[in-house]
């Protein structure tokens, strides 16, 4: 089956998220669709498996068009989509997950299942206990559980959005054969959105990468790295001219650090950032570097290895205990995770102050925020609410919350969404945190960035992380390499 | 043998649980679908009422309980209404109802307080009535005690064996899985939680018509708040439900019946015991007792186990659903 | 849209006159006249001297739990266990008042004081089963509740029994060193008014003007930035619920000590979820409070003599009032009731 995606448009108020599509599918293939977050893959598979409606062009199946009223029509009509997190219920046991939806009869046939189920492991090698309920099963085996469900409900063309992250090397390689036998024994129409260049590689026949809702390069794979990595980032940014900094006594120390999460685990961290040193995270979303940023803020905790914190074990300590240390975190997701709606500006200052009076001073408090907001020339006034503030400025307030002599500042994105002006500004006021001593930690998915502003670099890959880089002696091959996953 | 008092406690035990019985499995299916119905007392008062009158006015039992199906249906449409499409606090609306049908109802019954009025008749199972010890327990009983059992296992069969449960229980469990299945989840929702509130109405008119005969202002109040207790003890599953309901009312009698020995103290523990129970189930519920409990049983026990301690409530309830 | 304003300012009284539209129709289903009902209640609530101090002496209670309320309310929190509260603060006044003979100078603030604890004490343990526990409030609220009025009914019938034998209806009238003094005949307590105007004001200005307050708001609207910002939820939790069932505490003490002369079996009677009515019609606007709380006292207390004179159910009263907060949660957010929805950003 031929899929033909024509002029795919959706906008989301003034955000492009697809703008202007074309893309064809053919049959017994396997696509790569590559691109950073906020390119606009998740939207448009979203589109194309039923999730979603487009706001403008056409979906063709074999010169069909084609519109789809719900995520099971679009299976009716045989495209799937396997999410990173699979669509299951996880107080369900196996069967009954498998059966909800599957057809209308009306008393539940648990030995058709049992067949069908036995049917679709056995041709793929998949080890699964069907006796149990979903939350019993790893992350794998519900994948595997889901892409049964989509290939008995008939799907002819799936998604895969993410699917290695999460699952153990065994299970990637069952899922990979599968890829590969449906592809090429059964003809059907694979699309693999990943961060991971190496599994795209390895697996896919064919790359697409988006940007900015754009489509801005295909190529055959498998092909060179750098290839890939200059599609989806632009141009290969100069190397920069980095004035030496003076680093001071060493603030942050990782030793053998390991933090588990249910999706993904990162092991045998090794860091030691100095004072004064800006440190950057490079890598794709969900490979790990959040995870660093939270353990080091008391968020998450290491299972294995230490946290020092100026040369005191902070390994355990709570996210309270390590912002009154002297650490700072802004989180990327600003009205979720840092700012509160409904609070105004000025409730949002005194609510950050390290030390409070008992009663609330208004007077006092309007003209602290008043100075703040010239200061971080934040647009809004002091009794201005969170969520009225646009989000250059919901960044800026989020900068002004942060204490004073700080001895680290984990940040995740921290230009992510501003315009350069703004972009510019906040790293002015980096740079003059820095020159006072204080470290910096921060995450980000623009390599421009990257050069520009670290001293030192680390790649994660699938919750690894590579050894460190010297900005100065480093390129953007290197990059590309470490970035794809290979050391 | 026939009529020792024991047998005849037990029996109207089984009678006196009966409109908690059918007030659970109606309650399930509501908050098994997503949406928590806490006007469940005053739906019941209302419904309590509104079936007598009907019954007294028309001379028929059974457009007495057709009334007091529709107004618990009614009461429920407007908590489900309230928070799918107008977005409102499913709590704030149901509490409001809760007050609002008691108060209702004690007006709109002013005028029909201590009448007597048609009861369902006695309706004993021939053969069956007569094996001993349960035969007079559960045979010897009414059509309305008959329907409550059978309510159970239809309840339960409905949930966990068919199609529409699956989808039902989706819309609780993990909406946006249903959705991406072909479910409508509001569509359920309002579906079950009318069902549910007919079905609550059924038994506050069963409560009128069957147990105490009669209209008297406030008669269930009360029974409400016990059946949304026993609901989330029974882990949300109409067995345990039946079971937590006949518990209920066995605590009740084994109270009357001690009171005389032991005045204060039964009075103070029999009564708590459901209430105390609920705390310590949403206790294991938060907690990870239950799974560690399981890690540490037998291999071969494990399964069914989990299975019977399986007591978490779906895991949407109370949460409303945007489709993208 | 420039009705967008009008509409902001007249329809907040669209769900309140449909409330008394809807009341009027009950009326004259039942053959009353709804002006003259209403009336009857004015008249109830004002007609003379007496009818309007018990009108002030049952406001005080539900304003005491209303003031409560909001500052839960504020952190986000649904503390149905009001009820408990209030009944927990009335026994511990009782136990005062039973087991210690003194001059009322010493016995009643010991009474205050051991009320306030006693419904401090109470919320707080719903607060912990919900910080430590996870269990919702509502449901421990519930059970707290039904637990409370159980052992109410046990002291009543048991340890507390009026030398006549116990009939569930309450104890022995207290000693009169330990009831509040009195306004004349009323049930009226000028002492409990003050008491409940120095906590509104207390409220406000912790609510309003303290860093706290401002703590209770942040985690009341968003709980995840509240912590990133640096504020610990589960303590703050804690004192919020502490804080409201000490004033529910506090209004059950002057329930029992003025309202009544005795423990007796609906101490509180239904003020607790009463005043979670008031606050929700307020739309948790603290001033609002105080009007509306006396709103329902006259409207409840009017309802008796509506009953004596149009033979009406009194329950009329509690209608009124509970179909204008169905009526304003359904209907009062006027946005909501239209047809623009957001697209959410999901890129």
């Amino acid at each position: 089956m031929q899929i033909e995606l024509r002029n795919i448009r959706k906008y989301f108020g003034p955000v492009k998220a697809n703008d202007g599509i074309d893309l064809t599918f053919e049959g017994g293939k396997i696509y790569g669709l590559l691109g950073e977050n906020g390119a606009g893959k998740s939207t448009l598979m979203k589109i194309l498996s039923g999730y979603q409606p487009q706001d403008a062009g056409e979906i063709l199946f074999d010169g069909q068009l084609q519109n789809f009223s719900s995520p099971a029509d679009a299976l009716e009509k045989g495209i799937g989509m396997l999410y990173q997190d699979p669509l299951d219920v996880p107080a369900f046991s196996v069967k009954d997950n498998y059966l909800l939806g599957r057809d209308r009869r009306f008393v539940l046939n648990y030995q058709v299942a049992s067949q069908e189920l036995e049917e679709m492991t056995g041709r793929f090698n998949f080890q699964l206990d069907l006796q149990t309920t979903i939350d019993n099963l790893s992350l794998g085996e519900r994948q595997q559980l889901e892409l049964a469900r989509l290939l008995v409900g008939g799907a002819q063309v799936l998604i895969l959005d993410e699917p290695t992250t999460g699952i153990s090397t065994e299970q990637k390689e069952v899922l990979f054969g599968s890829m590969r036998k449906l592809a090429r024994e059964e003809g059907k129409t694979l699309i693999l959105v990943s961060h991971k260049l190496e599994e795209v590689q390895e697996l896919c026949d064919h790359a697409m990468v988006l940007q900015k809702g754009k489509l801005v390069g295909e190529n055959e794979v498998p092909c060179s790295n750098e290839t890939l990595v200059e599609m989806m980032f632009g141009r290969i940014p100069e190397r920069s001219e980095r004035p030496d900094a003076k680093f001071g006594d060493t603030v942050l120390e990782l030793v053998d650090v390991q933090v588990p999460t249910y999706r993904l685990t990162i092991k045998n961290i090794n860091l030691s950032i100095q004072k004064g040193e800006i440190f950057g995270l490079a890598g794709l979303e969900g490979s790990g570097q959040r995870l660093l940023l939270q353990a080091c803020a008391g968020l998450l905790h290491p299972d294995h290895g230490k946290i020092m914190l100026s040369g005191q074990d902070v390994s355990g300590w709570s996210y309270h205990r390590m912002q009154n240390a002297g650490v700072g975190y802004a989180a990327a997701g600003r009205l979720e995770e840092g700012l509160v709606a409904g609070l105004t500006l000025e409730e949002h200052v005194e609510l950050a102050k390290p030390k409070h009076s008992f009663f609330i001073n208004r007077k006092e408090l309007y003209k602290e925020t008043e100075t703040k907001i010239e200061q971080f020339q934040v647009v809004g006034s002091p009794v201005t609410k969170a969520d009225e503030l646009s989000g250059g400025n919901q960044q800026r307030l989020l900068f002004a919350l942060l204490r004073d002599n700080l001895k680290l500042i984990l940040l995740e994105h921290p230009t992510r969404g501003l315009d350069v002006r703004s972009a510019n500004w906040i790293w002015e006021q980096l740079y003059l945190r820095r020159e006072a001593g204080t470290a910096i930690i921060f995450m980000s998915a623009d390599l421009d960035e990257l050069f520009e502003r670290s001293d030192r670099i680390a790649v994660f890959s699938g919750g690894v992380m590579s050894r460190i880089l010297e900005t100065k002696e480093t390129s953007v091959d290197e990059i590309g390499h470490l970035i794809g996953g290979q050391a | 043998m026939d009529s020792s008092p024991l047998i005849l406690t037990l029996a109207s035990i089984v009678l006196a649980s009966t409109p908690l019985i059918i007030a659970v499995c109606g309650e399930i299916i509501t908050e098994r679908s997503g949406i928590v119905n806490l006007s469940l007392d005053g739906s019941m008062l209302m419904a309590a009422m509104m079936g007598f009158i009907v019954a007294l006015e028309t001379g028929s039992i059974w457009f007495g309980f057709l009334a007091g199906m529709a107004i618990g249906a009614l009461f429920a449409f407007i908590v489900a209404f309230g928070s799918i499409r107008l977005r409102q606090s499913q709590f704030a609306i149901g509490f409001v109802l809760t007050l609002l049908g008691d108060d209702l109802s004690a007006f709109l019954g002013q005028n029909y307080t201590r009448i007597p009025g048609p009861m369902v008749t006695h309706y004993p199972i021939p053969v069956l009535k007569d094996i001993p010890i349960i035969g007079p327990i559960f045979f010897n009983q009414d059509i309305v005690v008959y329907f409550a059992f059978i309510l159970v296992a239809i309840t339960w069969f409905w949930l966990f064996r068919t199609q529409p449960g699956l989808r039902l229980r989706s819309a609780g469990d993990r909406p946006e899985a249903g959705f991406a299945r072909g479910v409508n989840i509001n569509f359920q929702r309002y579906l079950y939680t009318i069902v549910g509130g007919a079905l609550v109405g059924l038994a506050g008119a069963s409560y009128s018509l069957n147990i105490k005969i009669g209209w008297s202002e406030g008669i269930t109040r009360g029974l409400g708040w016990i059946a949304l207790a026993i609901v989330i003890f029974g882990g949300w599953s109409p067995i345990r439900g039946m079971f937590g309901a006949l518990l209920f009312g066995a605590t009740k009698a084994l109270a009357t019946y001690l009171q005389r020995t032991f005045p204060e103290v039964s009075v103070v523990a029999f009564n708590a015991i459901p209430w105390v129970l609920m705390i310590l189930v949403l206790l294991l519920v938060g907690s990870d007792f239950t799974e560690r409990l399981v890690t540490i049983a037998p291999k071969s026990l494990q399964k069914p186990l989990q299975r019977l301690l399986r007591i978490s409530p779906p895991q949407a309830l109370g949460s409303t659903f945007v489709e993208d | 849209m420039n009705s967008g304003r009008w509409m902001r300012w007249v329809w907040p009284a669209v769900p309140i006159v449909g409330a008394l539209v809807v009341t009027s129709l009950l009326l004259v289903a039942f053959g009353a006249a709804p002006l003259e009902a209403f009336q009857a209640m004015y008249d109830g609530a004002f007609g003379d001297q007496s009818k309007t101090l018990s009108v002030l002496a049952f406001w005080i209670p539900l304003l005491l739990a209303s003031t409560g309320l909001l500052i839960t309310f504020r952190a986000g929190l649904w503390n149905i266990g009001i009820e408990g509260q209030i009944v927990m603060g009335a026994i511990a006044a009782s136990w005062v008042a039973l087991s210690l003979n003194a001059p009322a100078v010493i016995l009643i603030p010991l009474e205050i004081l051991a009320a306030m604890l006693a419904g401090g004490l109470w919320a707080g343990l719903s607060a912990v089963l919900k910080t430590r526990g996870k269990v919702h409030e509502i449901f421990s609220g519930l059970a707290l509740n039904s637990i409370a009025i159980i052992f109410t009914n046990y002291l009543i019938s048991g340890p507390w029994q009026p030398p006549e034998g116990g009939t569930f209806r309450g104890t022995a009238p207290f000693q009169p060193n330990a009831l509040l003094p009195l306004y004349e005949n009323s049930r009226f307590s000028p002492l409990s008014l003050v008491l409940a105007i120095i906590a509104f004001i207390l409220v406000v200005i912790a609510l309003q003007g303290t860093f706290w307050g401002l703590k209770l708001k942040a985690i009341g609207q968003n709980l995840r930035s509240a912590f990133l910002l640096g504020v610990s939820s589960e303590r703050e939790m804690i004192l919020a619920m502490v804080f409201c069932g000490a004033l529910a505490g506090l209004g059950g003490a002057v329930r029992t000590l003025s309202w009544f002369d005795s423990l007796r079996q609906s101490i509180s009677g239904g003020i607790g979820f009463m005043a979670l009515l008031v606050v929700m019609l307020s739309n948790y606007r603290i001033f609002l409070v105080p009007p509306i709380a006396f709103f329902f006292s006259m409207v409840l207390n009017g309802s008796i003599t509506l009953q004596l004179r149009t033979q009406l159910h009194s329950s009329l009263g509690g209608i009124l009032t509970e179909l204008m907060v169905l009526f304003v949660i359904l209907f009062g957010d006027w946005t909501k009731l239209g047809f623009s929805r957001k697209k959410e950003d999901d890129g």
